[in-house]
Parts: C-alpha cells; structure tokens; sequence
C-alpha cells in the first residue's frame, strides 16, 4: 500500500534534555533517519513518525518517561516487537513512542512449578524454546510467534492455532507487573489460582495498551503433548466442510487444532508451498488432535469417521511427523503464497458463530463478484476466527478503496451473524469504525470510563481500541446516508 | 417457576434507585448470602431469581447463553441432555445457585486447575451497570478482542460493578470415563506429588489432600483414563463422584464445623503453617482451613508466600473478608467501580468497606 507523506513534528529540545536525563543518549531517538523503522507496525498501511523514540532498559526508567509525559501532557504509544496487525502501536504525532524491545530477558524459568517469568520483549517462542528441555511449553502460539513479543500478546490477548483447547493468552498468564500513568507499580493477579479484588488480569489483557504499560509477565507453562497427529480431509463443497467442523465437536472431540481452507486458498499455496493438497476440493480441513498416544490414536480413528460421515471425498491421516509439518506448512504459509500471486492482500479478522460459516461465505463469494476483487478464505474453523484475504492491487486507482469497502461490508456482517469485528488482532486504528458497529453509545462510554480509572488525562494510546461517541456519530452518519465507505474526511490510506 | 426476560424491570429499578441515590441489594437465589462483607447499608433487594431462562444453546458451537436467575442445576440438566457439561464445575447449592451470583462470587470447584476456572469459560455478558443502562459485552464466540474484557471483569465482583443480566459460557464435553483414586502420604508428600502431576499430560480433573490421603480424579477418554490408572497404580474408589460433589456443594464433612471457614489461594508448593485444620484441594492451590484464630496469624503467612485468604464462612463478616489490597491498587479498583456505578447504587459494602 501506498502512504500519502505522514506530518512529522520535531521533539522540543527541553523533552530531548529531560528523556536523556532518564535514558543514555543511545536509547533516546530523535533524528528522521533514526525515526523511520517505527513510523508503522505489522499493518503498513498506517503509518506516522513519532516525536520521539525511547528505548527504556529498567523498570524505573518506564517509570520516569512516564512521569515526564504526564509533567507535559504528552501521549504514549507502547510498542513490543510491532508485528502487530492493527495499528494498535501506530506511533501519535505528537507523542513518544515507547519501544519495550530492551526488555528481553527470561527472568526465572520454575520447570518445577510450571512458570516463567519474562520480560515484555521477549519473543513468544522464545519461551517455549526455553521451556522445552524440562518438557514444557507456553500454549498461545499467535503465526507470528517467532517474531512477536509476549508484551504485545498481552495487549491484544493474542491467541493462535491451539486456542480452542488451551485457551488465549488470557487463559495463560498469571501475574503481570504494571506502571500506570501516574508512576504506581502494581502487581495484577498472582502466582496462586486467583487474587483479591477485581479481575484485574481480565481488564489489562487485551487492553491493547490503552491501560497502563506491563513490565513483567508470569506465564504457566504446560507439558508437552506427548503425541499429536493430523488428518487432512477434502470436501466437494463448503458447506459439507462446516457440518463436519461441528460433526467433531458434537462427536465430543476437542481438537488441538482445526483449520479451514477453500478452494482458492488451497491452490494458491499448493503452487507454493508443494505440501500435497488435494487442488480440486472446495475446501479442506486440518485437524490435529494431542494427548497420549492411546487417546490420539482414538480421537484420530473418530475424527477420521466424522469426515467420512459428513461427505469428505478425501481423508488423510499424516504418516509421520514429516508429513504432519508439510500438511501444516501450507496453511501457515498461506499469507505469503497470496503475497506471491497478487501485489497485495487485506487480511480480515473477524469471529463468527460456526454455524454461520457457510452463509457468512456465500455473501463473500457474492460481493468478490460485485467489488470486482478475489478473496481466498483460510479459517480457525474450530474457534470461528475468519480471516479473509482480499487480493488487491494499490496501484490501480480506486482499488484499496473498493477493497476497505469491502472488509468494512465483511466485518459489519460478522456482527450482524453474532459475531464480532477483531477475533485476535485487535482493534487498534484499523477496526475504530467499526467498533461502532459493534457497540452502542453507552457501552463505549463505559470503556472510556474504565479507561479513565486508569489513566484519567487519556495519555496511554490516545484514539486506539475505542472510538469517541463523536467520531461514531460521524461513521454512523456517513454509513446510514452512503451506505458504503470511505469516507474521505478520515486518514484511511 | 417459568422463563421470563425481565430486563427491562430490573432497569427500571436501577435507574429508579440511580435516580434517587438509594442502593440495592443483588439477589439471586439467596444460596450465597453467607458470602462477602455484610452490606453497610443494606438496601431493598433486587430480586434476580425471576429473569431466568436458557436463552440459546447450541451444542456445536460449545456455548450456552442463560438469564441471570437462572439456576445452575437447571443448566447442568440441559447440558447434560447433550452430553455437554460446565467444565469449570460450579456449585449447585440445592438447586438455588444460579448463573448471575456464580459469576458474582466466581466459585469454580475441584476441576478449576486443569480445566479453567470462571472467568476462563465467560464469553460474554449483559450487564445493567450504575447509571442503569442495559449493555453488552463479548458474545458468543472463543475470541473476541474488541473492546476491554468487561465480561471477565464482572466475574468475582461481587455485583459491585453491575447487575449481570445475561451470561454466555464455554462448555465442553463431558469425558468418556471418570475414575478417583486414593494414595495414603504425608502432607509435604502429598503437596510435591500432586504438583508433579503436572509434568505430563494425565487427564487430572482433581487432586485434592485430607486426612493422610491424596484422592486423585482422572477424566477423559477411556483409553485415557486407563492407561493414567496404570502408571499412577492407587487405590481405586468405589463411587468416583461422591468426595468431589462434597467438595463442590461444601458438603464435605470438613465444612460442617462452628468454626469460621477460610479459604486461601497459594502458589505450587506452598506449605504455610496455620492454625487450625486444613484441608487442601486444587492440587495444592486452594487451602480450606478452619479456625477462629486471629486474622494476622492467618493472612500474615500466606501473604509471605504470595497467597491470600479470603473470611468464606462464619467469623466477622463486617471486617476485611477478602484479603485487603496494597493502597495504590485499593485507589484504582475503587476508580473502577466508581466507573460501573458511580453513585454506589449495587451491594455497597459487600466487597470492601464504603469509603469515609
């Protein structure tokens, strides 16, 4: 995508004085050359030069650039490893960017009591790598886990390919160490089962960096399945491959893993990745199962008959490990392959109620027709996590926008099936309009409450996550009156 | 009693309350009323046990919605129809425990470490907060990430953030097989043994330490479950059901007792030395103890190990029943709850001591 020439505005000399009275000289970055690498994360479309980067290494420095950007009244914008796909750490420009990166240390690995404690900049599977000579491992494995940060899964509760059975990174974290806004460092939940007071775990997790900054994760790690196997089934038609996603389910089988794929997916990363899926099918199932090697080779044998039973023209059970990992390569190389046959894609992200799925589809298909643009479909089918490629080409005038136009006309129709705008990417600027969809006045008025019992000037990644009512009332209007985007009054690019 | 949406009463009522700076008083049905601090200032009661109802069930996407009055037996029958259960195993209370006061007080019992507790099964609400305004959180599906996890937040609150009108919860399957067996050891044994089972994938569902015996659930697969027999060898329980449904509804003979019933949280391992009879569930993660001693010889040695005891039963109940907080988080929950209901409209008091 293309970017219209972002505004810049150079940081004070007095703020560059008193950042470098916290921080040495090295970790305080400034000059436009320097600035450059941070002005997007993993959604590139969005991009902004920060003021000011600064790279803290110690808590108490968090804790001191926060109290200087509170002294001025200036925005803070966290930022982990910025593979992030929303936009959520989109630097402000008037603001500083705080990038956690320094903090990339595994403080304490307890093989015994199955934890670790782990700065926000370490790497998602660098935790797993470390847990994995005591036979453990940390559950949430988002596709970007060998560069993304834990600190970033935690803002946008990030979950992955496992998430039906083991849960989000809500469901995986114990204790997280905080600095708010106004310098207080607290301890949220704890090493035993559960803590006194609110949840404070289930309001910081997904917060998307809007509540206060982390500085410490505990994880729970878990042990490794001992056995996994995965069958890979071909169907004629999308429709058989939904009935048998639920035809598992209410076969009382929890997979480790379900993903769906249609036809168009199927042969763009075939081409690519050479992993031996069945071209002609309309679509495809992966299903892995885990445990014991009794249990697997029993949930196998049922999965297995489940996929018969619902039509499948093909079924595969991977022969080895090898062939387990080339039926997964094609599916986590799916992006990529779509990279490769056209000069951009849109990744979707939304979440709707299984059942939904084939009539969720069969408007895709109508719309692809309508908008003029290909839209391959790869699929969480076990969790209802959408995510739709739309293959588009920024170079043709008027193409991006048809494309938003048509996310927008997906996302509004996951809501209106039961689902939801973001099922794991997160809102940041991406999806604001559409929080307006899917929220009414009152409920995002008490976001912004709870907002401001953390951070009452607003300065913790100001305009993320949650729209003003008055930036509704002008979505809503524009959308009731046109019925389609864009909207030319918004930085959309 | 028949299913029926009162929402919009039980609006009127908030706003109404709102509106003339009263307060209210949750109740479902009653079955946790022994629970929390003593109301300050109790106000009129706000009946919840009418608004009931499953409201949708779809076993294949794994997700029941129900009204808050709804009684927790009345969805364990329905599930179960189904071959489905709640997985983080709540109690039933005699039939009056429902969904909204679950959810208020967060009881989870004896599967809560291996299968989540609560807050782990909630994926959306609808909530009544302070102002009176009927909102909605989450939905009905695994991931959601759009806006703050309000739903979650609702979960052990007490009501103090908002009247919860509507919950939809996870669900799973129930397992194939379920077997309990017994091993005699010591207590420091029994608190290594139970946290190693940790090591591997057994299909563990409860582990639970009393009276020189470690009683261990194993659920899952058949062929799960035998295979983990083997390996653990024990001594196999005539009725697998009985000491975990004790357990559960508070029925274990432990709880029948005059004396105040605490119950504490700990990390993996942590053996503090209390002053009274214990009983240890959780595999060693929630501690029963009965005791009148003073709090401090209570609280000050599960605080040093990181833990924290909450007054469950019997005792003070005006004083500080939950663990107290450290200020700075004591501040911020209060500016929390003062953004749910900011005129103090729901259970002042019942969660910590009104302010001033």
């Amino acid at each position: 995508m293309t970017s219209s020439a972002p505004t810049t505005k150079s940081a004070a000399p007095e703020l560059l004085r008193e950042l470098a009275g916290v921080l040495p000289a090295a970790n305080v970055l400034s000059r436009p050359s320097e600035l450059l690498p941070y002005e997007c994360d993993g959604l590139s479309a969005y991009r902004q030069r920060p003021m000011v980067v600064v790279l803290p290494e110690t808590v108490e420095q968090v804790a001191r650039i926060l109290a200087i950007c509170r002294r001025r009244g200036l925005p803070v914008v966290a930022r982990g490893a910025g593979t992030g796909l929303s936009g959520g750490a989109l630097p402000l420009v008037e603001g500083v960017l705080m990038v956690l990166a320094k903090f990339n240390r595994i403080l304490e690995l307890d093989p015994v009591r199955r934890t670790a404690r782990v700065q926000p900049g370490v790497r998602n599977l660098a935790i797993s790598e470390a847990a994995a000579p005591h036979g453990l491992y940390y559950a949430p494995d988002p596709s970007s886990q060998i560069a993304c940060s834990i600190g970033g899964n935690v803002a946008e509760n990030s979950g992955g390919v496992h998430c039906l059975k083991y849960g989000l990174t809500v469901h995986n974290i114990l204790k997280l160490e905080v600095v708010t806004i106004d310098g207080d460092r607290l301890t949220l939940g704890s090493n035993a089962p559960d803590s006194p007071g609110y949840d404070m775990m289930a309001a910081m997790t997904g917060s998307e960096g809007l509540l206060g900054i982390v500085v410490e994760i505990t994880v729970r790690l878990l042990p490794l399945p001992t056995h996994t196997s995965l069958v890979l089934a071909a169907f004629d038609d999308v429709e058989s491959a939904g009935a048998a996603v639920g035809g598992v389910i209410a076969a009382g089988i929890i997979p480790a893993g379900l993903e769906m794929m249609d036809n168009f997916a199927i042969r763009a990363t075939e081409d690519f990745a050479h992993c031996g899926y069945p071209v002609d099918a309309e679509a495809i199932l992966l299903c892995e199962v885990d445990g014991t090697a009794e249990d697997t080779r029993e949930q196998l044998q049922r999965v297995a008959a489940v996929m018969r039973e619902h039509g499948a023209t093909e079924v595969r059970v991977a022969r080895d490990e090898a062939e387990r990992l080339l039926f997964w390569k094609g599916r986590k190389m799916a992006f990529p392959a779509m990279g490769r046959i056209s000069p951009d894609y849109y990744c979707i992200d939304g979440t709707i109620p299984r059942d939904q799925l084939p009539r969720v589809l069969g408007k895709m298909k109508e719309w692809s027709a309508e908008f003029g643009l290909r839209v391959a479909n790869v699929f969480h089918a076990g969790d209802g996590n959408l995510h739709p490629l739309i293959l588009y080409d920024a170079n043709q005038p008027g193409e991006l926008e048809r494309t938003e136009a048509f996310a927008g006309k997906i996302l509004d129709l996951c809501v209106e099936v039961g689902g939801t705008i973001t099922g794991e990417h997160g809102v940041g600027v991406e999806k604001i309009n559409q929080m307006c969809t899917q929220f009414a006045s009152d409920e995002l008025e008490q976001f912004h409450a709870l907002k401001e019992a953390f951070d009452p000037r607003g300065l913790l990644n100001p305009g993320k996550a949650v729209p003003t009512l008055q930036r509704c009332a002008e979505f809503g209007a524009m959308h009731v009156h046109r019925g389609e985007l864009p909207f030319p009054e918004l930085e959309r690019f | 009693m028949r299913d029926a949406d009162q929402s919009a009463a039980l609006r009127d009522q908030v706003a109404a309350a709102h509106a003339a700076g009263g307060s209210l008083e949750i109740c479902g049905g009653g079955s946790k009323r022994f629970y929390g601090r003593e109301s300050d200032t109790p106000g009129p009661v706000l009946e919840t046990v009418g608004h009931r109802g499953v409201v949708h069930y779809a076993p294949t996407e794994l997700v029941v919605t129900a009204r808050a009055g709804t009684p927790i037996r009345e969805i364990n029958a329905v599930l179960s129809e189904n071959g489905q259960q709640l997985p983080f195993e709540p109690p039933e209370l005699d039939g009056d425990a429902t969904v909204g006061g679950t959810l208020a007080a967060a009881f989870s019992g004896p599967a809560r470490p291996w299968c989540g507790a609560v807050r782990d099964h909630v994926l959306g609400t609808r909530v009544i907060n302070g102002r009176g305004k009927l909102l909605r959180f989450g939905g009905e599906v695994m991931k959601n990430v759009a806006g703050y996890d309000v739903s979650r937040l609702m979960v052990g609150a007490m009501g103090t953030l908002g009247l919860v009108l509507e919950a939809s919860l996870k669900v799973l399957p129930k397992p194939e097989r379920e077997v309990t067996l017994a091993f005699h050891m010591e207590r420091s044994d029994a608190l290594v043994f139970m946290n190693g089972l940790g090591d591997r994938p057994l299909p563990l569902t409860g582990a639970v330490f009393h009276g020189g015996i470690v009683y261990l659930r194993l659920a899952g697969s058949a062929a799960a479950v035998s295979v983990a027999m083997s390996e653990l060898s024990g001594e196999e329980l005539p009725s697998s059901d009985a000491i975990w449904r004790s357990l559960r509804e508070f029925e274990h003979p432990f709880f029948d007792t005059k004396l105040p019933v605490w119950r504490i949280a700990l990390p993996a391992l942590a053996e503090p030395e209390l002053p009274g009879e214990v009983l240890i569930d959780w595999g060693g993660g929630q501690w029963w103890l009965r005791s009148d001693a003073p709090v401090a010889t209570i609280r000050d040695p599960v605080s040093a190990l990181g833990g924290h005891a909450t007054l469950f039963r019997g005792g003070d109940r005006g004083g500080e029943v939950f663990h107290p907080l450290p200020p700075a988080m004591a501040a911020l929950q209060e500016r929390i709850r003062r953004a749910f209901d900011p005129a103090g409209v729901f259970n002042p008091g019942r969660m910590v001591a009104v302010a001033g």
